[in-house]
């Protein structure tokens, strides 16, 4: 056993080690990127200052609000219902997949390597391409949306899957319960309350992520953010960026409470 | 004679009820089925009702399998060339290290004074409400609004990513900040100790674990978000590459080349993430 002494120093001596090596890859990274650091603490205060005066919505700008308000309740409906639907087909797919109700091994690595494919490309890209094809309409931002959640929940159902249905899959099987009447009876209710939980939390991902979505594919309330920035009607802006705040808000709260009942 | 026959041989008892519940009833079993159902109802609701702009479904997939096939069969340097775009990738990559860091630090200094068990409760609900709303504000939209002040470009990057991957941790640590035992604080507190000793030397060590896999989802998160904002805000690296060729110039082979490496460095950070995580999972 080590002389506590001998261990102190240890830690000391690799503590400074880590700390050291993540200051100079900070240092090292700021100088790469011409970061200036003061510059860029100062600037903190200053774009505060700048939003007081100029984001402030005035009694002017309440004229743009019911079409704020129209667009960002059409930016909350297309993020539930992508989710839904990537949901439904991730649901399924996750069963095919997962170590526990997966077919067999050939499927379940297929079924990873496509999850975790349709996860990784970004959604700039996935925003563009459908951009292209489908042009400037809603469904194009539901479609990348709907094809960034679908990579997320089939990864996060099939850990659910893992983590909480092992031992009910096996205690049925012995059973000599049907494969089907395992996962409609035991497999699926049970892992019901963590599922929706997972859809709650990515419902308000995509309402966020709805913002980036439509200002490249000029939909929804990232659109008309970005319209009132770039034609310098800061005071719209602002009100578009104080009623996000309001409704992500509102849906963390709302989902908070669900899960306090459900799980 | 019978009467003592008919106590010894009893009938087995039946259970009272007649049938077997199968499901009981519960506020979280009626709750699940009640957001279940709204949830599919607005989808419904939302699918029939959207905005199609009169595309034709078929040929659209037609183009975007075209598009696919260029993309993923046969991706390219393009015009651009491979070092330019390692290059761009390099700074993405820093640029989502540098804000994860300040992220860390700033997120754990916020996140102690924020913890119900370590704080005051007005100090702590007052951050909390602050994190909560700089949290709902999307990335790209802190990044935009950053570089009204200091011009688009990497600081203006910077400042956006930092300020969201603050307030993300700062909740994320102090969950975990707030799960420790109070036992640990109190006993510590009873010794005497001052209130960073009992920080460094108590609370750090307990939720060194988590505060390293919280950053590294974070890492994560700052790289997809890098692109995101050098895509939308005109910040740079590959993120303004990606918007190059997939939004102006059309050219799907490079964009396919750009997709690759983006897929093959979240695979090495997650590479990565996974064997930091076990050797501090396994102290």
């Amino acid at each position: 056993m080590q002389s506590p002494i001998k261990y102190l120093s240890h830690k000391g001596w690799h503590q400074t080690a880590i700390i050291a090596i993540i200051g100079g890859i900070y240092i090292l990274g700021s100088q790469i990127l011409n970061f200036d650091n003061l510059n860029g603490l100062l600037a903190v205060p200053k774009a505060f200052a700048w939003l007081g005066v100029n984001f402030k919505p005035t009694a002017h700008s309440m004229q743009y609000f019911p079409r704020i308000w129209q667009k960002l309740i059409q930016t909350v409906l297309l993020a539930i219902s992508s989710t839904m639907v990537a949901a439904i087909i991730a649901i399924f797919v996750a069963l095919l997949g997962s170590k526990v109700t997966g077919i067999n091994g050939f499927v379940q690595t297929i079924v990873r390597a496509i999850a975790s494919f349709f996860r990784n490309i970004p959604l700039v890209a996935w925003s563009m391409i459908l951009l292209f094809s489908f042009k400037q309409s809603d469904f194009t931002g539901f479609l990348a949306l709907l094809l960034m959640s679908v990579g997320y929940l089939i990864r996060a159902f099939m850990e659910i899957i893992e983590d909480e249905a092992s031992e009910t899959m096996l205690a049925l099987k012995a059973t000599g319960a049907s494969y089907f009447q395992v996962i409609f009876q035991a497999v699926l209710p049970q892992i019901l309350p963590s599922i929706l939980s997972w859809i709650l939390y990515m419902i308000e991902n995509n309402v966020r992520d709805a913002t980036l979505v439509g200002i490249l594919t000029g939909t929804g309330i990232g659109f008309i953010f970005d319209i009132y920035y770039k034609s310098f009607r800061f005071d719209a802006a602002g009100m578009t960026v104080l009623a996000i705040i309001f409704v992500v808000i509102a849906l963390e709260t709302i989902s908070n409470q669900i899960r306090k009942v459900i799980l | 004679m019978t009467d003592s026959q008919d106590s010894i041989i009893q009938k087995s008892k039946l259970p009272n009820s007649p049938e077997i519940k199968l499901h009981e009833r519960s506020l979280s079993r009626t709750m699940i089925l009640v957001v279940f159902v709204s949830l599919l109802l607005i989808t419904g609701y939302t699918l029939t009702h959207l905005d199609t702009a009169g595309v034709q479904i078929n040929q659209a997939l037609k183009e975007l399998m075209t598009t696919l096939n260029q993309m993923f069969l046969q991706p390219n340097a393009g015009t651009d060339g491979l070092p330019l775009l390692m290059e761009a990738l390099g700074n993405s990559v820093l640029l989502s290290i540098l804000t994860t860091i300040i992220g860390a630090v700033f997120g754990f200094l916020f996140a102690v004074l924020a913890s119900k068990n370590l704080t005051n409760a007005y100090l702590g609900a007052g951050i909390r409400v602050i994190m909560a709303v700089i949290r709902a504000i999307p990335t790209i939209i802190w990044a935009l609004i950053f570089s009204i002040v200091c011009g688009l470009g990497t600081t203006a990057a910077i400042l956006g990513l930092s300020f969201h991957s603050i307030a993300y941790l700062t909740k994320a640590y102090s969950e975990s900040i707030e799960g420790i035992d109070n036992a640990k604080i109190e006993s510590l507190k009873v010794t005497g100790a001052k209130f960073w000793v009992i920080v460094f030397q108590a609370i750090w060590p307990t939720i060194v674990a988590s505060f390293v896999s919280w950053t590294f989802i974070r890492l994560e998160i700052n790289f997809a978000n890098a692109i995101a904002v050098g895509a939308a805000a005109g910040a740079g690296g590959i993120g303004y590459q990606l918007f190059v060729a997939s939004g102006m110039s059309f050219d799907f082979h490079e964009t396919g080349l750009i997709v690759y490496l983006v897929i093959l460095v979240t695979f090495v950070l997650e590479f990565i993430a996974v064997k930091i995580r076990q050797y501090y999972l396994n102290r």
